[in-house]
């Protein structure tokens, strides 16, 4: 981009970064695995925020169940892939971004195909079994790992950096016995979805810049009915 | 007896009990043996903090011990 329009679309983000740490996003790489409550709002936020490299990846289709909180998602858009309508929005905020979309289901074979060479994995998954395999993929990979998980209207958030433990200190060492995680009872919620993608996005950022506190070994939450907002120390 | 502060969270909040905010409980009670006393399933509770610290259903709950209990949330 040429130094008067790079200065005039991130104007707004000076001096909270500077020139330099602006340059530094915008050639760092981050891939997104999910690209619906959570997935959407990381997307158009690290868009916005400057990722030079966004990688999409979702299998999924748009439902009309999509509506009440996938910003991605439009009464046009149901039926169309989750990464197309995510590739199309990122270049409708900014055409110099370099988008990789992929329309596939993760299995244990292609995960590492699609994160290795990335800055950061952004775990936007609905599933706790996938998101073990995400951690194993992202472990073999060296590749740090921003896990956001929503269920009603709570929300939580943790860094995982490959030499760490993580999702056995959040959801108990990985068992044979599938973990069914309790939005399938309460649902999601919008502003939950949304408030956990900034989140998530905040920690993308600082691992990048090497800025700020990481939520490393710790586990935020966000519970909306009382105000509880917290950070637990995992270890 | 000792006073704790519990919260539940998400689905386990139709657990809570009168006065959770400074409930008393006997002084020999682990989270475990609280868990069951609530009348959770066990395999409902998946992560234990006290005092903002994560730990396992062994731990014997103080006087004063701010106790929450979450279920699994993996939802995206």
């Amino acid at each position: 981009m040429e130094v008067s329009k790079f200065k005039e679309r991130y104007d707004r983000n000076f001096n909270t970064f500077s020139p330099e740490e602006q340059k530094k996003l915008g050639a760092s790489s981050v891939v997104i695995i999910g690209l619906g409550g959570l997935g959407g709002g990381v997307c158009e936020m690290l868009a916005r925020v400057g990722i030079g490299r966004l990688i999409l990846v979702d299998g999924d289709v748009f439902e009309v169940s999509n509506l009440n909180r996938q910003v991605l998602s439009e009464e046009r858009l149901i039926g169309v892939p989750k990464a197309e309508a995510a590739r199309d929005r990122v270049k409708s905020i900014n055409s110099g971004i370099e988008v990789i979309h992929r329309i596939e289901f993760l299995g244990e074979k292609n995960l590492y195909e699609q994160i290795k060479g990335s800055d950061v994995v952004m775990d936007c998954l609905d599933s706790i079994d996938t998101r073990f395999k995400l951690q194993d993929a992202a472990k073999k990979a060296s590749i740090p790992i921003v896990s956001g998980a929503i269920a009603g209207v709570t929300g939580q958030v943790t860094t995982i950096f490959p030499e760490d433990k993580g999702y056995s200190l959040i959801y108990g060492e990985k068992s044979r016995k599938q973990i069914q995680g309790v939005e399938t009872k309460t649902g999601n919620i919008a502003y939950c979805a949304l408030f956990t993608a900034a989140l998530q996005s905040s920690e993308c950022v600082k691992i990048l810049l090497n800025r700020g506190d990481l939520l490393r070994n710790k586990l935020l939450i966000a519970e909306l009915w009382t105000n509880i907002f917290e950070v637990m120390d995992l270890v | 007896m000792i006073k704790i502060d519990l919260r539940l969270f998400v689905t386990l909040s139709g657990y809570l009990p009168e006065n959770n905010e400074s409930l008393e409980i006997h002084g020999d009670t682990t989270v475990e043996k609280l868990i069951m006393n609530l009348g959770i399933p066990d395999e409902l509770v998946k992560l234990i903090f006290i005092n903002g610290k994560r730990r396992d259903r062994a731990y014997l709950l103080k006087d004063g011990d701010r106790v929450g209990l979450f279920p699994p949330v993996g939802g995206g």
